[in-house]
Order: structure tokens, then C-alpha cells, then sequence
């Protein structure tokens, strides 16, 4: 298994190779991948549905430790399941939707590096492997949003869900790192079983909060939803298999894989139950104001995405068992509406509901399949979605904390969708004819056979729910708290409290239906207070994070070298100050062992450099230089170091000849710098100067470790076969030192050669030099 | 010795900084100079200073009778010294050639010459 899934990144690596080989049919030829996965899947079907879990260990990097270890159980299954089934007809459905396109290949690549990435963040057992398999479909679903990279806002869009989910997953690695520390473990299967303990630790609320950040960006839940909708610009193959069946999924995943390590606590079920019914009844409200297709269906998506992390928030075993149904039952009519929402676009050329009308006669079996899905959606019998519907209202009333307040939400929710689905599903293709920019036909069987089959399914599993029994409570069991009674769905419950919440939300929504047109121009009204909605806030602080780069890019990288100079002794000072006299309280003695003559040089050499310093005449200034230079020498010889000596004598004649020559065709000093700028300066030369003498007293008096030259000065003759032992180092022991600094000065010698054979009339930069010029010297 | 030499390198220091940061471009490489003599003796001074004892070892023995100084930051300050002299000759030529180019001692200026 994790060789089909990192051979599946080879695969998606190719697809541009088999494209050029296969041309069209390439789709279908890579839709085999997710198809012989689905197999395999289906293959261990008995052994999850007998409840057990298989843990595959593969060795990664046996040397460290790292293995990459697949945990499937029932959720990884269900979730598995859906990736590969879903991926594989929305990889036949795009083959259609994308012919002719010419950036096929790439968007092969990349839905099947996501498909692959997917996998890996269901199936992990180790959080950092469930991480980086995180991360990559952030990434990957970032490159699908702006796939259509020509268009301002397709780019825009998919930076702001990289954003959103990118921020989030910071968190979630912080998280990550605390929950491993608290539950001593990086494996997901050992966590799920250290619940008393997490919630017991002090790290708890933290690790908490980080992981639900993490996964509320993931999955839009409020105030996070805004990107979802605009995430829309992607092609709708993409938005079908991302942006509604899995990859908003990640983080509802992801809180139901911890519900055993973390859930049951009060602040587990207050967060996730609130601010899932809040996204619930947001992403209801928001749905029913727009006409864009694919946006009032992004917004159901938020809705049923609050509806999920509702049920993990209420946590009881009848919200498990809804939260199983609904999941499953979104991702079956969800898939299917938006692939008829591409199918109504490619068919009409356009995507507003209000522009489409009577379309029932020109796509028949278009038209049933969005029959089908919309019936599900709106939580009508004899579909999935109904049967999941109940059970969320029964779970409503189960909730410990709250539970008003999630009855009237999930209740306006219901309603909102109900309304929602008859207009995305029935307006266009019932009622009068309407003149749409193409003229609709049928659309052609490999685009037909995604939705047809994902509406059929919602409405067998409907018809006999018992047949999912075995799943949910495979399911269930690994993801509850506390022991699982059987489990059995059923599509009719009698008459009983939620039945009637069901009517009296049907009710509700036709007549939303009914006054769709009104009620929206109501809304209108609105427009000012929803602009200073959350995705406001997201702008603000995009703006302000742009302003705070620009401001200190001009205060730290203003191109005056000076400041840069300035700025790096202050840190400097700074730092190393208070480490020395805060941290460490040196201990600084000064020593009075010095002979006259010894105190003539260093005096010499203060001298030379102060002299140096304020001279106004050049040849003085140079003069100076050369007295502490030789007064360096001079130092050299008396403290035993004959060759540096001798080097540095030399070194200095070089150098006062070579400013000589060269000084005296530079420009004479100038006094550029105001009194303020020269004391300035002078404070921050003093000061760096005052700490490099108190750094070298505190080391001069402190402890000394023994010397590492003994070994040299002790073989330098036997080995070294040299009496001079620094020159033995030179050029015996540390000879490639002396390679590289013959380099160094080979370059400089470059360098000068170069500079001083181009004569300044030769060189004009708005007249390059003609070849002519260039020969006369 | 140590002690009055730390106080000297002090001095080197500080001056080697204030002409650095001076506006005219002479006045920047005779800060680089005494800046690299500064770095110099700072760790030829730090290994500890030995009066009259280089490390040589007499014509026939095989190592030096008695204590001499340590010859590892000797060799290193040798190198650094020839190398500052390599990146000196260098910036002087450079400051050269730019000032013939540019007509301009002032660093604040040349950053808006583009020519």
C-alpha cells in the first residue's frame, strides 16, 4: 500500500510523457491507479468489518528509525474508499470536462499528486508523516485553485487558501509537537489509546486549541469559511473532488481520528458543537443570497462541513453513527451536483441558476442524476441524505451543552439547504425555457457516468441503509469513547420528534423557495454588514503584513552601508554586552607586567592609528598607518614571533607604496558629515572598541583550556623534518590552509590586473566602448 | 602586557569603526586597514603573549628544550595578515577606479550613481 502510494507520485510525475503517448485516453488510463486501489480496498473489506485494524509497517529509513506505517480501521477505510471511488470517476469526468485543453497534463499531475497525498493523510499512523501528507494538499489544491493561472482572480483565490490552510497547519504542527510530548508518542494508534491521560495533562487546552486551528482552516469552519467559496475558480472536476468530497474533509478527519485521544471534555464539545452549528447555519444563510452555481454549492459545502464537526462536538454514539451517514451521504450527492454543475456550464455557458430554465428535455438523464443528488442534499426520502438528516436532529437532542441554541441553528440550516437544493437542482431544469449563451445538449456518457453513479448510490443506500451497518459500526467503534451498542439504520423511524422537525423544515424551505427572489433582495440590504465580514479581517491583515515588510525593509535595507554597519555593531553591542556583564560577571584584572620599551610600541601604535584618524593630509595619514605598522613589527619580534614579524614588515612597505601611488590620484578628504553624525559615530566606535578590550580581558583571565599545538610542536622536526615549527604548520600540517590562501590572493591579483588595464576613457556607460578603443592599450 | 595590549586593540578598534563609517571612501579603506591590524594582534594577543621564546626548534634536537609560544595562532594571524593585504590592494584599486568613473568620494552619492 505505501508503495501504491509513493509509485502514485511517480505515476502522476509521468503524466505528461503518457499524455503525449495516449492523447485523450489518458485520463481513463490513469483513473486505473484509484480503480485498482479501489479493488484493493474492497478486498480487505472483511477484515475491517470484522473490526479489526491493519497496521502496515514498512522500514523507511531503518537506520534512523523511520518507518512509514499505514493504520487503516474503519474511518481510514471509509475515507480511503471515497478518495480512490471519487478519484477515479472524477479523473474519467475531467477527460471530458478538460478535452482539448492544452494544460491536460498538468492538471493530471497534480490532481494525482493530491489524490496520492490524500491517501497518505488518511492512512499515516505517524503524525509527521500525517503532516507532510497534510501540507502536500495544501499545496497540491493550491495549484489546482489557480490552474487557470491566466485569470487574476483564480490566482488570488488559491493564495488565499494557501494561506488560510498553510496558517492553520502551522498551528497544527505546534499541535502535533505537544501532543506527542504529552502523549508520548508520534503514532496515532498508541495516542487513540492514551485519552486519560492527554486530557489530563497541562499541555491539554493548548495542544487543543493548536489542533483545532489546524482543522477548522482545513475544513472551512467559521470564522475561516471565505476561502472555500473563492476556491471555486478551479475547474469543477477539482472543486467536485477537493473543495466538497475530500479535501475539506482533512480536518473533520483529523478531529475524528483524536475524538478517542481528546475528546469528552467540556471544552472539546462546547468548541467543536458551536462553532460547528455556527459554520452550519453561516454556510445555509450565505448559500441562499447567491445565483453563481458553484457557489451556493460551495456554501452547502460549508454547511455540511459545520454539520460534521457539530456531531464530533456532541460525541454521543448516535452522533457518531449520523456523523458517518452524513459524511458519506455528502460526498456521494455533493460529488454528483458539482459535476452536473460542470456539465449545465459546458452545456449553456453559463454558471448562474437564474439564467438556466427548462432543461429537462434537452439532458434527460442529466437531469435525473441532479434529481437524485438534490433530493439527497435537501434531506428528502427515500435518500442517504434523509437518513442522515434524522439522525442529526436526533443527535441535536442528545447534545449535553448548548442544546438550544445547536436546535435552532441546525434547524434554519436544514431549511436553508432544503431551499437551496430545490433551486441549484430544480430550477434549471424545470419550468419555462430559457435562452442560455450555448445550446444545451446532452452531455456525452464519460461525463455522465460520475453523477449518475454517485446519485444512484445515494439512493440504494438510502432505500436499504442496513446495508451500511457493518461499515458505520466498524466505524463508530473506532472512533467513540466508550463501548458501541449495535448499530442499525433504517430509513423510516416512526413518527417521533425529529420526523416533525423534518416537515416543519420542508415547509420552511418552499416557502423560502417560493419568496427566493424577495428574500434575496432583502438581503441585499445587508451587503454592508457582511463586507466587514471575516474575509475583511483576512485582507486587512494581508495589508498590514505588506506594509510592516515595506516599512522595515526601508529602515533596515536602505542601501547606506553605514547604517548597515550601525545596525550590526548595535545588535553586536547589545547581545554580547549583556551576556558579558549580566550573564557571566567577568572577572577582569589588569596586569602591570610591562616593560618600557614594550609600552613605547603599543604607544606607538595607539598613536599611529589616532594620527591616522585625524589627519587631514593624506600622505600624513598614510605615514601614520606605516608607524603602526611597524610598531605591529615590532611588537611581533619582542613576543616571540619572528616570522609574523618579518611578513608584517614586509606586508607594510607594500602597502604605504601602494597608497602612495594610488592615493595620490584619489580624491582629497572631504568633511561630508555633520557634528551630529561624527558624535554619533564616534559613541558607537568607542563603545564597540570598550567591549572588545573588556572581551579580552574576561578571556585573558579566564580559565584556559590546555593548547591544541603541543602535537605540532612536538613532531614538527620527526615528521615535519622543519626547525621553524610555524612554517612546518604552514606548509606541512595546515597546508591546505595555505592553498586556499594562495587562491585568495590569486583572485585579488585578478581583480587589480583586471580594473587597472580598463582606462576610465575607455569605459562610458552610456557609450559602451567600441572595439577600436579597446585595442589602443 | 596582556592587559595593556587588550587596551590598545581596544583603541585600534574603535578608530578602525569611526572611519568606516565616515562618508568619504578614502577614509573607508584606511578603516579596513586598521580594522584587519586590529583583528590581527586581537588573536595574536588572545593565545597569551611569551617573551623571547619563538618556537623554533635548535639544529639538532628534536623538539624545543623548553616552553616557547604557541605557534598555531601565529601561523593563523601570517595567513590573515597576507590575505588582508590581498583584499586591501584591492579595495584600494576599486575605490580607484570608482572614483574615476563616478567622480563622487561620497558613499551617500554613489549609491544613486548608476552609471
Amino acid at each position: 500500500m505505501q508503495l501504491a502510494v509513493l509509485g502514485g507520485f511517480v505515476v502522476a510525475g509521468m503524466a505528461p510523457l503518457l499524455h503525449r503517448w495516449f492523447g485523450a485516453r489518458t485520463p481513463m488510463l490513469m483513473a486505473l491507479l484509484p480503480a485498482s486501489l479501489t479493488l484493493w480496498l474492497l478486498w480487505q473489506w472483511p477484515t475491517i468489518i470484522a473490526g479489526n485494524v491493519l497496521l502496515l509497517e514498512w522500514a523507511w529509513v531503518p537506520g534512523l528509525d523511520i518507518t512509514l506505517t499505514f493504520l487503516i480501521d474503519g474511518l481510514a477505510w471509509l475515507f480511503a474508499m471515497l478518495i480512490s471511488v471519487i478519484g477515479a470517476l472524477v479523473l474519467v469526468y475531467s477527460g471530458d470536462y478538460l478535452r482539448g485543453h492544452q494544460d491536460l497534463p498538468r492538471f493530471l499531475v497534480v490532481i494525482t499528486a493530491f489524490m496520492m497525498s490524500m491517501l497518505g493523510l488518511v492512512l499515516a499512523d505517524n503524525l509527521v508523516t500525517l503532516f507532510v501528507f497534510w501540507e502536500l494538499t495544501s499545496i497540491t489544491s493550491y495549484l489546482l485553485i489557480g490552474f487557470n493561472h491566466t485569470d487574476l482572480a483564480a490566482r488570488k483565490a488559491a493564495l488565499q487558501g494557501l494561506i488560510v490552510t498553510a496558517g492553520g497547519g502551522l498551528a497544527l504542527l505546534a499541535g502535533f509537537v505537544m501532543l506527542a510530548v504529552a502523549g508520548g508518542s508520534w503514532s496515532l494508534s498508541e495516542l487513540i489509546t492514551q485519552g486519560e491521560v492527554l486530557r489530563e495533562h497541562s499541555l491539554y487546552t493548548a495542544l487543543l486549541i493548536c489542533v483545532l486551528i489546524g482543522a477548522f482552516t482545513k475544513s472551512a469552519q467559521f470564522p475561516f469559511h471565505f476561502w472555500l467559496p473563492n476556491a471555486m475558480a478551479a475547474p469543477t472536476p477539482v472543486s467536485a473532488y477537493l473543495h466538497s468530497a475530500t479535501m475539506v474533509k482533512a480536518g473533520i478527519y483529523l478531529l475524528a481520528r483524536l475524538h478517542p485521544a481528546l475528546g469528552g471534555t467540556d471544552t472539546w464539545v462546547i468548541s467543536l458543537s458551536l462553532v460547528g452549528a455556527l459554520t452550519m447555519a453561516t454556510g445555509a444563510f450565505l448559500a441562499i443570497q447567491h445565483t453563481h452555481i458553484k457557489k451556493m454549492l460551495a456554501y452547502s459545502t460549508i454547511m455540511a462541513l459545520g454539520t460534521l464537526t457539530m456531531l464530533l462536538g456532541i460525541g454521543t454514539q448516535g452522533a457518531l453513527v449520523a456523523f458517518v451517514v452524513f459524511l458519506l451521504a455528502h460526498s456521494l450527492y455533493k460529488g454528483a451536483l458539482f459535476m452536473v454543475a460542470g456539465i449545465l456550464d459546458h452545456a449553456t455557458g453559463t454558471k448562474d441558476v437564474t439564467a438556466m430554465g427548462g432543461l429537462r428535455h434537452a439532458m434527460p438523464l442529466t437531469a435525473a442524476a441532479a434529481c437524485i443528488a438534490a433530493l439527497s442534499l435537501a434531506g428528502l426520502p427515500p435518500l442517504l441524505g434523509f437518513v442522515g438528516k434524522e439522525l442529526m436532529f436526533e443527535s441535536v437532542l442528545e447534545a449535553s451543552h448548548y442544546q438550544g441554541v445547536i436546535l435552532i441553528l441546525a434547524f434554519i440550516a436544514a431549511f436553508l439547504t432544503l431551499a437551496v437544493a430545490v433551486i441549484v437542482a430544480l430550477r434549471p431544469f424545470f419550468g419555462p425555457r430559457r435562452e442560455t449563451p450555448k445550446t444545451p445538449h446532452e452531455a456525452p456518457p464519460a461525463m455522465l457516468i460520475a453523477p449518475v453513479l454517485l446519485a444512484e448510490l445515494s439512493l440504494l443506500l438510502g432505500l436499504v441503509p442496513a446495508l451500511l451497518d457493518g461499515l458505520v459500526a466498524a466505524v463508530v467503534t473506532g472512533i467513540s469513547l466508550g463501548e458501541v451498542r449495535g448499530v442499525k439504520l433504517s430509513l423510516w423511524h416512526g413518527i417521533n420528534l425529529p420526523l416533525l422537525l423534518s416537515l416543519a423544515s420542508l415547509a420552511a424551505g418552499v416557502l423560502v423557495f417560493r419568496y427566493w427572489h424577495a428574500l434575496r433582495a432583502r438581503l441585499a440590504r445587508l451587503e454592508p454588514i457582511m463586507a466587514r465580514g471575516p474575509e475583511a479581517g483576512y485582507e486587512a491583515l494581508m495589508r498590514g503584513l505588506v506594509n510592516v515588510a515595506e516599512w522595515q525593509t526601508r529602515l533596515l535595507q536602505n542601501g547606506y552601508i553605514r547604517n548597515y554597519l550601525v545596525m550590526t555593531l548595535l545588535v553586536f553591542l547589545g547581545l554580547v554586552g549583556h551576556a558579558l556583564v549580566f550573564r557571566h560577571s567577568p572577572n577582569i584584572a589588569l596586569s602591570i607586567d610591562v616593560y618600557f620599551h614594550e609600552a613605547v610600541a603599543a604607544g606607538l601604535m595607539v598613536s599611529g592609528a589616532i594620527v591616522a584618524c585625524v589627519m587631514r593630509s593624506r600622505l600624513a595619514a598614510v605615514a601614520a598607518l606605516g608607524v603602526m605598522g611597524f610598531s605591529i613589527a615590532l611588537t611581533f619580534v619582542l613576543f616571540s614571533a619572528p616570522d609574523l614579524a618579518i611578513t608584517q614588515l614586509l606586508v607594510e612597505t607594500l602597502t604605504v607604496i601602494l597608497l602612495v601611488l594610488v592615493l595620490f590620484r584619489s580624491p582629497r578628504f572631504a568633511d561630508l558629515s555633520t557634528p551630529v553624525e561624527r558624535l554619533r559615530d564616534l559613541v558607537v566606535a568607542v563603545l564597540t572598541g570598550g567591549l572588545t578590550t573588556l572581551l579580552m580581558l574576561a578571556v585573558l583571565n579566564g580559565e584556559r583550556l590546555p593548547r591544541i599545538s603541543d602535537y605540532m610542536v612536538a613532531n614538527s622536526q620527526p615528521l615535519g623534518h622543519g626547525h621553524n615549527i610555524v612554517n612546518v604548520i604552514l606548509v606541512d600540517f595546515r597546508a591546505l590552509d595555505t592553498l586556499g590562501e594562495m587562491f585568495v590572493l590569486a583572485l585579488a591579483a585578478m581583480g587589480v590586473y583586471a580594473m587597472l588595464r580598463f582606462h576610465v576613457v575607455d569605459y562610458d556607460a552610456r557609450h559602451p566602448p567600441t572595439p577600436r578603443e579597446n585595442t589602443d592599450d | 602586557m596582556e592587559s595593556l595590549m587588550a587596551i590598545a586593540i581596544g583603541i585600534l578598534f574603535a578608530a578602525a569603526i569611526y572611519m568606516m563609517l565616515r562618508r568619504s571612501i578614502v577614509k573607508l579603506v584606511i578603516g579596513l586597514m586598521l580594522l584587519s591590524n586590529a583583528a590581527n594582534l586581537l588573536i595574536f594577543v588572545t593565545a597569551g603573549m611569551t617573551r623571547g621564546a619563538p618556537p623554533l626548534v635548535p639544529q639538532g634536537l628534536t623538539a624545543p628544550p623548553g616552553i616557547v609560544a604557541d605557534p598555531l595562532p601565529q601561523a593563523l594571524v601570517l595567513t590573515a595578515i597576507v590575505i588582508s593585504f590581498g583584499v586591501l590592494s584591492f579595495a584600494v584599486v576599486l575605490v580607484r577606479r570608482a572614483w574615476e568613473i563616478v567622480k563622487a568620494d561620497d558613499l551617500d552619492k554613489m549609491k544613486d550613481t548608476d552609471t
